[in-house]
């Protein structure tokens, strides 16, 4: 099994941490998204290093990382678009923006194009009914979403190398 | 129409600053508060009336009067900033344009009950909210408003920020602790009486954004000032957001009692391209649907709502106007409530899956007379079976579906 380690600047972050609760189990969900960002997602490499970290097996660990939708338990693209499909998104036409983006990138929902840019996920109600419809785009809403904002991000990264 | 309690600073540059958010009255609180004894601040809090924002709509004070004084374990605070009830979008309004009043009233309301240390739970979904409010917490750390003596006080506050990790059901306050320690966000058994709830056994009090927000004026100004708006029961103000069919759609300040037609109609400029309304999910989606010939009569408040055979929730309004198809409606939802069930409690866990298949089949064309019973079977065992309130909202809105739109229901099947 390959070795896995939190970088020099995570692990700082965990022994910091370790004063801001009562228990070290507390840490679970900021480990997770520690190895999130340092890896793009979260092993099984990762998580038997973590359960060694809070002292708890590596099952407690997929127990937990597999519960919450957030977390990445294979890899995924570069950009991770999450549109959101709940009702008042839906009410202000998700729908045709999904048809555009499965459309655009030839994949559908919970999959990755070949070249590894984009992954396509729908996800349930992002909190942002009023500027319906809304994608977070990684780390970024975009709100207010229309056909025309889509092909310029798409467009944006289609031109990267 | 509006009053602006917390909202207040929303519309100012930069209110997100400490700078600015001093200049325009944040922790100005802090010397009042700090001459009146955590009893008298509690006191004050009952008096006002302050009801629980995120959707209970309890009692804030009643709440805090929970937690044992004097205690021998710590006591904490946990701030519920994970809304994700569908159509409730308020909380991000505070978190993003004044996250300094947050602060100020986590102080206030810590030191009422005696906690010196605070958790902000957010939902990770919210990555530039969390970044706003870290930058915020960091500043109020250097400023010396948070830290081993507030503001030079004889009084220790620290102010953790913890994400989740993208689960409705860490909303529900049992699971966002569970969830707190480190564990799945599987909601715990109420126990019998009254009791505060518990973080690694220690007596804690669990609180929305917004109820927190509105301590600061309670203790500043008193609370018959804050009473002087809304109802006897549901008094004070309320961050009210309208989405959907509407032409204007966004988070309103709002002293309850406020007549729901006139908020649609004047504040949200009517329905969207001068449709007709024809219902409105008036408080988050896990509350009854309410047809338009209902809401004529109806107050923002929780009586008012509640007389009218809904609940006020969140104060998140979903409005529709006549394109939409009901039973679409449904399936989204029922979409929603078995991806997020958290799966700890059989019926639910599988009675939020049959329904979503079975208004499938409905939708596909395929559904009978009989499945309409069967979903109505289906909410019988998702009421009263379960630990949490999760499964019997979803069957109590399951029924009023059917119930309120029972021919366009019929209308599908073959």
């Amino acid at each position: 099994m390959s070795a896995f380690a939190l970088s020099p600047e995570n692990a700082a972050k965990f022994q910091a941490l370790l004063e801001r609760y009562p228990e070290k189990s507390s840490l679970m969900l900021p480990s997770l998204w520690m190895v999130q960002y340092q890896e793009g997602w979260i092993s099984p490499e990762a998580m038997q290093f973590l359960a060694k970290k809070l002292e708890c097996s590596a099952m407690d660990v997929y127990s937990v990382a597999s519960f919450y939708t957030m977390f990445n338990l294979k890899p995924v693209g570069k950009v991770h678009i999450q549109l959101c499909k709940t009702l008042s998104c839906m009410l202000r036409g998700s729908g045709a923006m999904q048809a555009h983006i499965e459309n655009r990138l030839g994949i559908k929902p919970g999959q990755t194009t070949n070249d590894g840019k984009f992954t396509f996920s729908l996800v349930e109600c992002l909190g942002s009914c009023g500027t319906a419809p809304c994608m977070s785009y990684n780390d970024d809403y975009v709100e207010n979403l229309t056909i025309e904002t889509l092909d310029t991000l798409i467009d944006k990264e289609l031109s990267c190398k | 129409m509006q009053v602006k309690i917390v909202s207040k600073n929303f519309d100012i540059p930069l209110s997100h600053t400490l700078d600015v958010a001093r200049a325009n009255g944040r922790y100005q609180t802090l010397e009042t508060l700090f001459s009146k004894s955590p009893d008298a601040i509690i006191s004050e809090v009952e008096k006002s009336g302050l009801r629980g924002k995120g959707g209970g709509g309890a009692l804030t004070g009643e709440k805090w009067r929970l937690i044992p004084s004097p205690s021998d374990k710590p006591t904490y605070l946990v701030v519920n900033a994970d809304e994700s009830e569908p159509g409730t979008f308020k909380d991000r309004q505070i978190l993003e344009f004044d996250p300094h009043l947050l602060i100020e009233g986590i102080i206030c309301s810590s030191y009422a009950i005696g906690a010196h240390h605070a958790y902000i739970y957010m939902r990770g979904e919210y990555v530039f909210w969390a970044k706003r409010v870290q930058e915020a917490i960091d500043e109020a750390y250097e400023a010396g408003i948070l830290g081993t003596h507030v503001l030079g006080h004889d009084y220790a506050l620290h102010v953790t920020l913890h994400r989740g990790g993208g689960a409705y059901i860490c909303g529900e306050k049992t699971a966002l602790l569970e969830s707190l320690e480190g564990k799945r966000g599987h909601p715990r058994l109420k126990p019998k009486g009254k009791e505060p709830e518990w973080f690694f056994g220690c007596p804690t009090v669990v609180n929305n954004v917004e109820t927190i927000s509105s301590v600061p004026f309670i203790v500043r100004e008193g609370f018959e000032a804050y009473r002087a708006y809304g109802t006897p029961e549901s008094p004070g103000t309320m961050l009210f957001g309208i989405s959907g069919h509407v032409e204007k759609p966004g988070v309103y300040e709002l002293p309850y009692g406020t007549p729901m037609t006139k908020v649609i109609d004047e504040l949200c400029g009517g329905i969207l391209n001068g449709g007709k309304l024809k219902a409105v999910i008036p408080g988050g989606s896990s509350v009854h649907i309410l047809r338009a010939d209902e809401i004529e009569n109806i107050t923002l408040d929780y009586e008012s709502v509640k007389a009218h055979g809904s609940s006020l929730g969140t104060g998140g309004m979903i409005v529709m106007d006549e394109s939409v198809s009901i039973p679409h409606v449904m399936k989204n939802l029922f979409e929603f409530y078995h991806h997020e069930s958290c799966g700890q409690c059989t019926p639910c866990r599988e009675g939020t899956g049959w329904v979503d298949a079975i208004l499938g089949k409905i939708l596909d064309g395929k559904g009978t007379k009989k499945d309409l019973e069967t979903i109505l079977d289906v909410c019988d065992m998702l009421n009263g079976k379960t630990i949490c309130v999760f499964a019997p909202s979803v069957a109590f809105i399951a029924q009023s579906y059917l119930k309120k739109f029972k021919e366009e229901f019929e209308a599908l099947l073959k």
